[in-house]
């Protein structure tokens, strides 16, 4: 009894690191499947090309089904970190945080402090806007210069992740051609910000990345 | 009783400061917002994709999420290049020129670099890092520098994963994304 608990342990361990492949898709053990988990992080010029657009995705996997309950969860913040001058450490933040079916922003604003622990700027609240519905039309929210979404959306990554793994395992020697993408059919929920340069800095290079933080 | 005048005064000035700080948010503009008091803490983190998963060890990844990206290179540059001189014995330099301990440096600060000028990349064949953008083929970008060697030739079954784009096309228009598989 005891013995296959054990290897029952084990096993999950190991499975656990196989799948721990992707973009940051279920990454860490720490995080991995959980509400937390950031999938992906895209920075881009927009259609606007005065505005730079931000995507975070969280949630990875999840298939139709899963995402008719998908939730974004309320107790957790998503943070883009903006650095302006080359550093690698923000200068300016952009919090997501959703309550009762809405998704708030505040920033681009200064932080109260730098690193692992934030409190909401809500001097600096840009908008909001209603999570969209899986399946409903994309519900989008504008104020002065900024859009805002949240809701469910296709994975937009693509990788023959199981092919890597098994290269990894010894058990394959190169990738297929074709390849075949493991996220296909598959969605995730994401959270989609478009700025104006001007509020990040206006030219030059910045430095970004994104973080999900848990309320104490 | 002079001292009992002075806490009373204390008091009355203390209440009037909060009632101004009540007012003061009652009188902010904007529509309502709910209240979001309270210490967030950092659980995880990612900037450039594949990094903490391919570079990362199963033993630190946690550690890494919430290493603040000032911090990483100095505590994962090393493990970085182990790691990739594990995956690719034979790497030298890559079609960027960077040898091990360059290329190595460069990703364990893991943030992504966003130019505000132009056009914004993983890599187009002209432009390196300036940004992500949805269609770009981010794991071909990594493979290619990871086991491409110094023209991007060597280890051909492993430089590209063959599969060049996503299951469903972009938008031009917010939100960019395409709608969910229902």
């Amino acid at each position: 009894m005891k013995k296959s608990k054990i290897l029952l342990g084990v096993a999950v361990i190991a499975v656990t690191g196989f799948f721990a492949i992707a973009a940051d898709h279920m990454d860490a053990p720490a995080v991995t499947g959980g509400s937390n988990d950031i999938t992906d992080f895209y920075a881009f010029q927009g259609q606007n090309t005065n505005n730079i657009v931000f995507v975070t995705n969280v949630q990875a996997l999840l298939s139709p089904t899963d995402t008719q309950s998908a939730k974004f969860d309320e107790n957790t913040m998503l943070e883009i970190n903006i650095d302006t001058n080359g550093d690698a450490i923000e200068d300016l933040v952009i919090q997501a945080i959703p309550k009762d079916g809405k998704m708030y922003f505040f920033g681009p604003i200064a932080p109260a402090q730098t690193g692992l622990s934030s409190t909401v700027r809500s001097t600096g609240m840009a908008s909001n806007v209603a999570i969209t519905a899986p399946g409903a039309n994309a519900i989008i929210a504008t104020n002065a210069g900024m859009s805002f979404f949240a809701g469910p959306r296709d994975d937009p990554f693509f990788f023959d992740v199981d092919q890597y793994k098994a290269i990894i395992a010894g058990t394959a020697t190169g990738f297929e051609n074709p390849g075949t993408d493991s996220y296909a059919g598959t969605n995730v929920l994401s959270v989609v910000v478009e700025v104006p340069k001007s509020m990040i800095g206006g030219s030059g290079k910045i430095n970004s990345w994104v973080e999900t933080k848990r309320k104490q | 009783m002079k001292f009992n005048t002075i806490k009373i005064t204390a008091i009355a000035a203390l209440a009037s400061l909060t009632a101004f700080n009540c007012s003061n948010d009652d009188d902010s503009n904007g529509p309502k917002v709910p209240e979001f008091a309270g210490t967030y803490v950092q659980e995880d983190q990612m900037a450039r994709p594949a990094i903490s998963t391919v570079f990362v060890s199963m033993g630190n990844k946690d550690a890494f999420n919430v290493t603040v990206p000032s911090k990483q290179a100095a505590g994962y540059q090393a493990a970085f290049q182990n790691k990739l001189l594990a995956l690719n014995p034979g790497y030298t330099t890559n079609a960027l020129g960077m040898d091990a301990a360059t290329f190595t440096g460069a990703l364990a600060t893991d943030v992504l670099t966003v130019t505000l000028d132009g056009k914004t990349t993983f890599f187009d064949g002209t432009n390196v890092l300036t940004g992500r953008m949805l269609t770009d083929d981010v794991i071909d970008v990594e493979l290619l520098l990871i086991f491409g060697g110094p023209m991007g030739t060597d280890n051909s079954t492993l430089s590209s994963d063959n599969v060049d784009a996503n299951d469903k096309p972009f938008s031009n228009t917010f939100p960019y994304l395409a709608a969910p598989h229902m």
